[in-house]
């Protein structure tokens, strides 16, 4: 039967894109543009790096290089990896992974998008008008007194995407609470599901103190009311408490989800149970809690108390231990299954390695002695580059690669699938490795020139951006081919378990024509499991 | 799906008198901002801004009617809020037990 009955081809008007309260078209609409703010943000890396070839300041001078790494953390951070995989695979897979029909609150879903798009016109325009140079944290003193640029339409642009961000967290969680299908108790949640559920707990908890600290500072820098400047009254390290309250927690909104897919993939490929289920589930939810207890350890060299930069390293070797409990799960379900080397695997296990290096090294930045040897040096760079792009854009991609033949009905190249994971993961360990070295030996982040004898690593790590940046345009190009050219791919081309495999690929606009019913836990990929 | 939790038929009176009664408070925090009654200036502020949070938190988000779920998460974000004051404020309370060193 070839009516084309599903959600992509239900109603082809503009409006009815624009006025969806359908999940699965919001996550397109999310697809669309986060798509576009990974090639800005990806642009303005291209820049710096190439000005990073040469030790000198040739190609950009000193205020446009600060512009350029502050526009690129900002719509990295904001615009793209916040939103990525909650607002795109969350969206479009947490009902059908309930066996529900939509979110609970549809309307507010399609509000989240348009106030996302909103904020991020609002960033944009500061951009267009010249951009601002205080690098994406934004600290004060330098925001609220020094800079000249564009920083209150930048952070206001920030404050209304956040709202976005706590409307899908609150859509999110009384969705799992209320609308999973019958039998499907908590414990029969695919793993997805709970990590989903810890983010939009941090969502919801997290990101009203940014909102607040980012109208603090407008109102300093704006009205002048003493909340950061000790001169009239304020505390001047009052501003990093606040934001790094919202933001380590936020680096969890940017892994744990992730951490989601990966558990998906991984128990898929390997054709096994997944091991340590609750363990998992339950440390998502540990990452979460613990995460808004370490926020100081950006803060050592700043002047903080000695005792809370203590107690703020002990809480931040704590995080380490949910999630080594997760990286040992995942190589335990790996161990005698019958793995295949399909592109979302290859994805996935790319991530546990990168993920691993770059949370040991965060092992080492939360070591008070060590961290003032390597703070604010490209070493610090190197980490949370190995946490954000080597485990959440690789966990992106693995499971745009893994759900895209449910989003879209098609199959792509697994060949070219194939080489562009390789392609991403050799030219992610070219750009970033070599800044670890780079950091050991001194050399501070930000800054547009540096000595010579940093220039051969600085050549490596722009070389290795190159491939990274073919890596990125070869699957928009085959995944976009696919859609025209790829083969169906029928209800479930990876014999995966889980609800939203059931439906037809695309999906109906109902995602089901009856209510399913769960009867069995979660990865009932039992037949090999046999000792 | 139905939300047995939200009472339906909260008669428009409660929100009307709710409603005067924190406009009233914004008067008191007005008038009270006219006396300098020294270190109590802050906290008559504070327990007045509590006490209109109070209200609007039981009776316009409907709290009092509400289930234990929406209780535990209403209590999660005061609970988190009190993470925010507390580890920050651990910062500047100690701030000064350490002597600089003599270099
Ligand atoms: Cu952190």
């Amino acid at each position: 039967m070839n009516r084309p009955d599903d959600y992509l081809n239900a109603d082809y008007s503009v409006s009815s894109w624009l006025l969806t309260t359908d999940h699965k078209r919001i996550a397109i609409l999310y697809l669309l543009s986060i798509t576009l703010f990974f090639f800005v943000g990806g642009a303005a890396a291209v820049l710096f790096r190439l000005e990073l070839m040469t030790p000198p300041g040739d190609l950009v001078g000193p205020e446009t290089y600060n512009k350029l790494f502050t526009m690129h953390g900002v719509v990295m951070v904001f615009l793209f990896l916040i939103p990525s995989i909650p607002a795109v695979l969350g969206n479009f897979l947490l009902p059908m992974m309930i066996g529900a029909r939509d979110l609970a609150f549809p309307k507010l879903n399609l509000l989240s998008w348009y106030l996302f798009i909103l904020g991020s016109a609002v960033a944009t325009t500061a951009i267009l008008m010249g951009g601002l140079d205080t690098g994406w944290t934004f600290y004060t003193p330098y925001s609220t007194m020094f800079a000249h640029t564009n920083v209150v339409t930048g952070v206001l642009g920030v404050f209304i995407v956040g709202f976005s961000s706590i409307l899908t967290g609150l859509n999110f969680i009384v969705t799992t609470h209320k609308m999973r299908a019958p039998g499907l108790t908590w414990f029969r949640l695919p793993l997805f599901v709970w990590a989903l559920y810890a983010t939009s707990l941090i969502q919801v908890l997290a990101t009203p103190v940014l909102g607040i600290t980012l109208l603090l500072l407008v109102a300093e820098r704006g009205l002048g009311i003493g909340i950061f400047d000790p001169a009239i009254g304020g505390d001047p390290l009052l501003f990093q408490h606040l934001f790094w309250f919202y933001s380590h927690p936020a680096v969890y909104i940017m892994i744990l989800p992730g951490m989601g897919v990966v558990s998906e993939i991984i128990t898929c490929f390997s054709r096994k149970r997944i091991f340590g289920y609750p363990f998992i589930a339950f440390s998502s939810l540990a990452i979460a809690a613990l995460g808004f207890l370490v926020w100081g350890h950006h803060m050592f060299v700043s002047g903080q108390s000695a005792y809370a930069g203590m107690v703020f390293s002990i809480l931040s070797f704590l995080v380490a231990i949910p999630s080594a409990i997760k990286v040992f799960n995942w190589t335990a379900t790996l161990y005698r299954g019958s793995i295949s080397w399909q592109t979302p695997m290859l994805y996935a296990l790319g991530f546990i390695g990168l993920f691993t290096l770059g949370g040991m090294t965060g092992l080492v930045l939360a070591t008070l002695a060590v961290d003032i040897h390597v703070h604010d040096t490209y070493f610090v760079v190197a980490h949370f580059h190995y946490i954000m792009v080597g485990g959440m854009v690789m966990a992106y991609l693995g499971g745009i690669h893994f759900w895209w033949p449910k989003m879209t009905g098609k199959l792509y190249s697994e060949w070219w699938g194939r080489v562009s994971a390789a392609v991403i993961f050799i030219g992610f360990n070219l750009t970033f490795f070599p800044q670890f070295v780079l950091g050991y030996l001194g050399m501070p982040r930000r800054y547009h020139a540096y000595p010579d004898e940093f220039q051969v690593l600085n050549v490596l790590s722009t070389a290795g951006a190159s491939i990274l940046g073919a890596g990125y345009l070869l699957p928009f190009v085959y995944l976009l081919l696919s859609l025209k050219y790829g083969r169906d791919a029928g209800r479930n081309p990876w014999q995966a378990t889980g609800l939203e495999w059931r439906t037809p690929s695309p999906p109906p606009t109902e995602n089901f024509a009856r209510v399913p019913e769960v009867r069995e836990e979660a990865y009932a990929y039992g037949a090999e499991e046999a000792p | 799906m139905t939300t047995p939790h939200v009472r339906k038929g909260t008669p428009p009176k409660v929100y009307v008198s709710v409603y005067a009664v924190l406009l009233a408070l914004t008067g008191l925090t007005v008038a009270a901002a006219r006396f300098d009654l020294g270190r109590f200036n802050l906290a008559i502020a504070l327990a007045i801004a509590g006490t209109k949070a109070l209200a609007v938190i039981v009776y316009f988000m409907h709290a009092r009617s509400a289930g234990r779920l929406i209780w535990l998460f209403a209590g999660a974000g005061f609970f988190w809020l009190a993470i925010l004051i507390t580890l920050s404020l651990y910062d500047p309370l100690t701030r000064g037990w350490l002597p600089p060193p003599e270099w």
